[in-house]
């Protein structure tokens, strides 16, 4: 059995004492900084990435994708807890989460939320396991021309898949493409976009555009929300769920899972559509869907698995074909890449330590955010009574900290200002700033294939639909993009997003 | 429209302010990438793609603007230009100092212009918040993750 033997492989290397270590501390520190309202996941990695850099590679993997899933999994503390989102992903959590904390039952959502996501996590692992190393062999198959009409997928998906205006998110990819572009060109070397700035020479860090539209525009926003909203605390008294509640929770958390893990799959997808896709599922098979809203249990367990799954899976695009399906695993890509690895089909057969290492580690990662979390929730409740004002600050210098680290450049810091002001421009006009960011990765990548592509057509542009699996991927992305223009699922999407 | 004059009005100021933006990168682009070798669809040069997106970015905006012209939306709310400008500037102050001030000065500065962006801070509060993220950037980060700052300046 090549899977067990795969398996065994990847334990090996996760449970040494070093790897769990920083498994641990990478939940944790995902948790401690998740929690802190307003923080999402991206903004979460992007601030303790410098953290990992003295590591070794398999080491500071582990530990990113653990700060991913603590931060994840400290986003839903905190919407359950404070009525406050720090991402969108938990945003849905809110609606039932919040409505049961302050009935008094805090603790049974908490509980349920985290053991629905640790079966999910475990779920989403093995899947992860089963369907990785058949979509690498699919992915040697792949020319520059399937690169490229996959990437074109993944952006249309992630148009499609973005909360608000279509129109806007396209707007957003074509800035971000644009903005991966400046710097040097690899092929020729010509600066481009560089407004003869030596600093700009190898373009923009990620981090930076990260921090500046994840981290320092959400802080401005939050200290303006702040002065409008008083947050109320709610207090936990009992960790255990009652017999009823588990039995109304766990085929929400079944289904949860699979809608979740199937969602996080697609290019584009990841936690946030499969949270908003269990809730309103939940609500369609309810006998009562009014209890909604109004501390329904199903509406913590369905979202809170279906995130996990999705932000589980959604490293399946990514591990197999060197494709990040959203922010996420931007960063992610990005942190690989600092660390010498090209992420691709290549990894599993090169880093096999690593690749299996890492997905072992998940699992880990998993059981130790239910062992951390549930006994510790007081401390997580004692971070949240800390007032805005006195955590805001503290972000800001750790974010600044992390900004200058990467390259131990003021000038990124400066950038990341530069940035943070854009953010806060688009938050005004209403432009969610994930499409950029995946663009913004996403931009070299795609020039770089479509000029393979063609160089290897001989300029025929028809290469892309004469190549069966190019054609399939883009026939694919086209029903994608006919789909949400047919009047009736658009209204669908609106109401998905509406909830 | 039966003999009444069509105005022509903005019914989404958020789009039209989108619009806009990305009709402005857009040319922009377009506009700076023409000067880069052009190349031709085989050997596509450094300026084909950026030109492609700018011009692509151009129209979207411009759709933008026109559908902000037709399909109402929501106001523009206005900005909170104390927390803006002051959480921008304390990063501003890090930025400028971090380097030739060492991390002292640049953390005390990053905290304390920070801070000021809530209207909520209170002076003593903000007084022991700095002291403690000093001892938490000269501790942790500079001692304890061995990051290379300087203290003080020289």
């Amino acid at each position: 059995m090549e899977l067990l033997a795969n398996l065994q492989l990847g334990f090996d290397v996760a449970l040494t004492l070093q790897n769990v270590l920083y498994c641990f501390l990478g939940v944790l520190l995902g948790t401690l900084i998740g929690v802190l309202p307003g923080i999402g996941p991206v903004a979460t990695i992007a601030m303790l990435l410098p953290a990992t850099f003295a590591l070794p590679p398999v080491s500071a993997l582990i530990m990113l994708a653990g700060i991913y899933y603590g931060a994840q999994y400290g986003g839903s503390t905190t919407a359950i807890l404070v009525n406050l989102p720090g991402e969108a992903s938990s945003v849905v959590t809110c609606l039932d989460g919040y409505a049961m904390a302050r009935q008094g039952r805090a603790g049974p959502a908490l509980a349920v939320a985290a053991l629905g996501s640790f079966f999910a996590g475990t779920v989403a692992t093995l899947i992860l396991v089963l369907f990785a190393p058949p979509l690498a062999e699919i992915a040697f198959k792949f020319g520059p021309a399937e690169y490229f009409s996959l990437m074109v997928l993944g952006l249309i998906a992630a148009i499609v898949l973005a909360r608000g205006s279509l129109i806007k998110a396209i707007g957003m990819i074509l800035l971000g493409l644009l903005l991966g572009l400046i710097g040097a060109d690899t092929n020729t070397g010509q600066f481009r976009f560089t407004f003869d700035l030596p600093q700009l020479a190898d373009g923009i860090g990620f981090v930076v555009v990260a921090m500046g539209m994840f981290g320092f525009s959400e802080i401005i926003a939050n200290i303006e929300r702040r002065a409008s909203r008083e947050v109320v605390m709610a207090e936990i008294i009992s960790l255990f769920p009652t017999r009823d509640d588990l039995k109304a929770s766990w085929k929400a958390v079944l289904r949860g899972t699979g809608i979740g893990a199937l969602l996080g799959i697609l290019p584009g997808g990841g936690a946030t559509l499969g949270s908003f896709a269990a809730y309103t599922l939940e609500k369609k098979v309810a006998k009562d869907p009014s209890r909604f809203g109004n501390g329904a249990i199903e509406g913590v367990a369905g979202p809170e698995s279906a995130n996990n799954a999705g932000a589980q899976t959604s490293f399946i695009p990514l591990l197999t074909l060197g494709i990040p399906a959203n922010a996420v695993m931007a960063l992610m890509v990005g942190a690989m890449t600092i660390h010498g690895i090209t992420p691709g089909p290549q990894v599993m057969s090169e880093r096999p330590e690593l690749f299996w290492g890492m997905i072992a580690s998940m699992w880990i990662g998993n059981l130790l955010l239910v062992v951390l979390n549930l006994p510790l929730i007081g401390i997580w409740v004692k971070l949240l009574s800390v007032p805005y004002r006195i955590l805001y600050p503290a972000i800001l210098l750790f974010s600044c900290i992390g900004v200058y680290s990467l390259n131990n450049s003021a000038v990124d810091v400066a950038l990341a200002l530069g940035f943070g002001f854009l953010g806060y421009l688009f938050i005004k006009l209403d432009c969610e700033p994930a499409p950029l960011l995946l663009g913004f990765v996403l931009g070299p990548m795609m020039e770089e294939n479509l000029r393979r592509a063609l160089l290897l057509s001989r300029g025929d542009p028809t290469v892309f639909v004469t190549r069966p699996l190019s054609l399939a991927l883009l026939v694919v992305a086209t029903a994608l993009l006919a789909i949400v223009v047919v009047p009736a699922v658009r209204r669908k999407r609106e109401e998905a997003f509406q909830e | 429209m039966h003999g009444q004059k069509m105005s022509i009005a903005i019914r989404s100021p958020r789009d039209f302010c989108a619009g806009l933006i990305f009709l402005f990168f857009g040319v922009l682009a377009a506009y700076i990438a023409r000067d880069y070798p052009m190349g031709s669809a085989v050997r596509m040069g450094p300026g084909y793609f950026p030109y492609l997106l700018g011009i692509l970015l151009a129209l979207i905006g411009v759709a933008i603007c026109i559908r902000s012209l037709v399909i109402a939306g929501e106001r523009i709310e206005s900005a909170n230009l104390r927390a803006l400008s002051l959480v921008l500037g304390a990063v501003g102050m890090f930025a400028i100092t971090i380097e030739s001030g060492g991390i002292v000065i640049a953390t005390a500065l990053l905290v304390g212009i920070g801070a000021m962006a809530s209207s909520e801070s209170r002076p003593r509060e903000v007084a022991v918040l700095i002291a403690f993220m000093l001892a938490l950037a000269v501790g942790v980060f500079t001692y304890g993750l061995g990051l290379p700052f300087m203290i003080f300046p020289v």
